[in-house]
């Protein structure tokens, strides 16, 4: 990849990574381990034309960004625990109005306000199923501050094109760890907008369906007049409580997802002869599995790896196929056991499955992991 | 010649959800007619409102409208003024929407000053769930969550917009219909944050458990019980005290949060 190498915290990859995607709104509120989010593009979105606003709370941080991508701007929000449950009900609005933006939750440790220091990876079952309602949810969780940048853009590209809020869940450790990662040049990376209406005003149906899953979305002021609404509605957009109607809407909204894994699901799946052991891993814990492995065949014991980039829809295929070889899945998380549930449920009792967690503030270390490749191999 | 309203309202929407007497249509109708007297282009408004019987309002009217989350337009309002500040836009809210759940969004935007038109459809009650009481429920009234009478005393809701920092404040009511349309008309071309207090009734689960008498009752009660600023000048204090003051009570000119951001774009860019 060319482009501008710069050495960056994982809060700032993120911010950059919007800017690159085309982010041109940003409401916030302040929250620690994500503010530096806000802060950098207080800075930068100005220069670039967008606008930063800091909203008197993260509810209204959400509703800002709907409001603004529903002008046309690509939008982002960025948080934390606390925060992240405040957005919630908002989210649900985005998902059912199908208004692109984008969420970062660089999750800390425990409930309430808890460890607003420590790192955590407590909010990825909140990430799927947060908001009230069946709902349709796409989570991201990079590793590295490189991919940090990347998997923003990506989350950028596919609210987008899919017109649905994209959550990033990274965490306090690759939020604030610092890497070299190189900008790439503009037109490098693929940039997608959401799809725009070409036909006439007066024969657009906001939520019309006849020409794909995904309808057009025109922006407020173009001269599509339209109206918005958070209740169940119909193709044209307006309130509807018909059961004939109201299934198959939700069932699209899901669908969007499920059709659309080819540009959703993204992981990493690593073999090694003889693996009787897997270890499934994402974000920051990742990075101590990747060392706890290299540790393990140094003592002669080979260990499979799966690191879902993208966490939600989880990819349970590798899954599968993992199960299918290995005797014995480890699942480390930095949470009481929440991924797991996820393993187990679409490996069908395929392979056993143990957790190594840790909720006291400090990382999963790659000894942790290591101890439990030992003891189950 | 007769007003045309049909310029302004979406075809086949109607009839509405309100109860027969429910006077927030009177509301819609003053804020259509001062958008006509404005002249607002239909294409470059935008309604935003939060959730009850008055956010129900952007469905009827042709413009972008977006119904939101309970309490909330203010703040997606914000989103969509400050992305695109050409655009005109207007928030409808209860008096529970927009001064409970809502409350911290109203007084924030009210700071910052920025240039949305806010018309709070004062009717002193949740009037979707059923008749709890709202932050304007006056002290005393009964209400279904107030059954002994209602022991919470009531935002003022033009005190309040003025302590905020809003720039145009004004209160009309439902019986003084040319009044309010010419309040909420001003409030449009005012730049800057501008709030309507427009009272207004909900026979159904205020009046009727109030004792308050028929719809027609209710909006005559303000004939008599409202006086204006400039009139509530002759009154003696004790005459004043019974009385709920209407008119414009601030308009003022203030820097606009677009336009302070805009100052900000041009240095960033300079920088
Ligand atoms: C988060 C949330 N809490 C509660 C409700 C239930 N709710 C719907 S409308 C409403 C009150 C509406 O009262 P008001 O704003 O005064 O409007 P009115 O119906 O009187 O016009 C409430 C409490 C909701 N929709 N969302
Ligand atoms: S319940 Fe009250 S506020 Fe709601 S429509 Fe009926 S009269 Fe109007
Ligand atoms: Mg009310």
């Amino acid at each position: 990849m060319s482009g501008k190498e710069v050495f960056y915290q994982g809060n700032e990859a993120c911010a950059e990574g919007a800017l690159y995607a085309g982010c041109r709104f940003f409401g916030g509120y302040p929250i620690t381990p994500s503010t530096e989010v806000a802060e950098f593009l207080s800075r930068r979105l100005p220069r670039v034309g967008g606008a930063f606003i800091q909203m008197e709370d993260e509810i209204a941080a959400m509703a800002s960004i709907i409001g603004a991508s529903l002008v046309g701007k690509k939008s982002l929000t960025a948080t934390s625990g606390p925060g992240m449950s405040l957005k919630l009900e908002n989210i649900g609005f985005a998902c059912i109005t199908e208004v692109p933006c984008v969420i970062v939750n660089v999750m800390r440790g425990g409930p309430s306000t808890g460890l607003p220091t420590g790192p955590g990876q407590s909010d990825v079952m909140q990430a799927k199923w947060g908001t009230h309602g069946d709902h349709p949810a796409i989570a991201l969780a990079p590793a590295s501050v490189q991919e940090i940048f990347n998997e923003t853009v990506r989350a950028f590209n596919i609210s987008e094109r899919l017109r649905t809020p994209v959550i990033l869940l990274t965490d306090e450790i690759i939020g604030h760890m610092r890497e070299k990662i190189t900008i790439p040049e503009k037109g490098e990376l693929e940039i997608w907008d959401r799809p725009r209406p070409d036909c006439p005003p007066e024969e657009y149906l906001p939520y019309d369906t006849s020409k794909g899953i995904i309808p057009p979305m025109a922006d407020f002021g173009s001269g599509y007049r339209w109206h918005v609404t958070g209740l169940n509605h119909d193709a044209s957009g307006f309130p509807t409580n018909k059961p004939s109607l109201v299934q198959p809407e939700e069932e699209r909204l899901m669908a969007k997802v499920t059709e659309n894994l080819d540009i959703i699901e993204k992981y990493e799946h690593l073999t090694k002869d003889g693996a009787k052991v897997g270890i499934v891993a994402y974000g920051s814990s990742a990075r101590s599995a990747n060392a706890a492995i290299r540790l393990a065949l140094e003592e002669g014991i080979p260990v499979d790896f799966i690191r879902p980039i993208t966490l939600w829809p989880y990819p349970s295929q590798p899954t599968i196929e993992m199960a299918e070889k290995v005797d014995t899945i480890v699942v480390p998380e930095m949470n009481l056991g929440q991924m797991i549930d996820e393993v187990q449920r679409c490996i069908e009792g395929r392979a056993k499955v143990v957790g190594v967690n840790r909720v006291d503030g400090d990382p999963i270390t790659p000894e942790n992991i290591l101890e439990k490749i030992r003891e189950v191999a | 010649m007769a007003f045309d309203y049909d310029k302004y309202m979406r075809p086949g929407k109607l009839p509405h959800i309100w109860c027969p007497g429910c006077a927030h249509g009177i509301v819609m109708k003053s804020i259509i007619r001062a958008i006509d007297r404005v002249g607002l282009d239909k294409d470059r408004t935008v309604i935003v409102s939060g959730i009850g019987c008055a956010s129900r309002m952007p469905g009827y009217v042709d413009f972008n409208t977006l119904h939101t989350t309970h309490g909330r337009s203010l703040a997606f309002a914000t989103g969509v003024k400050l992305a695109d500040p050409s655009l005109n836009v207007i928030c409808v809210a209860g008096d529970g929407d927009a001064l409970a759940i809502g409350g911290n969004h109203f007084i924030h935007a009210c700071r910052r000053n920025i240039d949305i038109t806010m018309v709070v459809f004062n009717n002193n009650i949740y009037g979707m769930t059923g008749g709890q009481f709202s932050p304007t429920t006056p002290h005393g009234k009964l209400a279904s969550t107030t059954p002994y009478g209602n022991p919470d005393y009531a935002f003022d809701v033009v005190e309040l917009s003025m302590g905020a920092g809003a720039t145009y404040v004004s209160r009309g009511t439902v019986y003084h219909a040319v009044p309010l349309e010419r309040q909420i008309a001003d409030g449009i071309t005012h730049k800057g944050m501008s709030v309507i207090d427009a009272l207004c009734t909900c026979p159904t689960t205020y009046g009727r458990r109030n004792k308050l008498g028929s719809a027609t009752d209710m909006i005559l009660w303000f004939k008599d019980n409202t006086v204006g600023i400039k009139a509530a000048e002759r009154l003696s204090p004790e005459e004043r005290a019974e009385k709920i003051l209407t008119g414009v009570f601030r308009q003022d000119i203030k820097p606009e949060y677009c336009e302070e951001y805009q100052k900000i774009i041009d240095m960033a860019k300079g920088a």
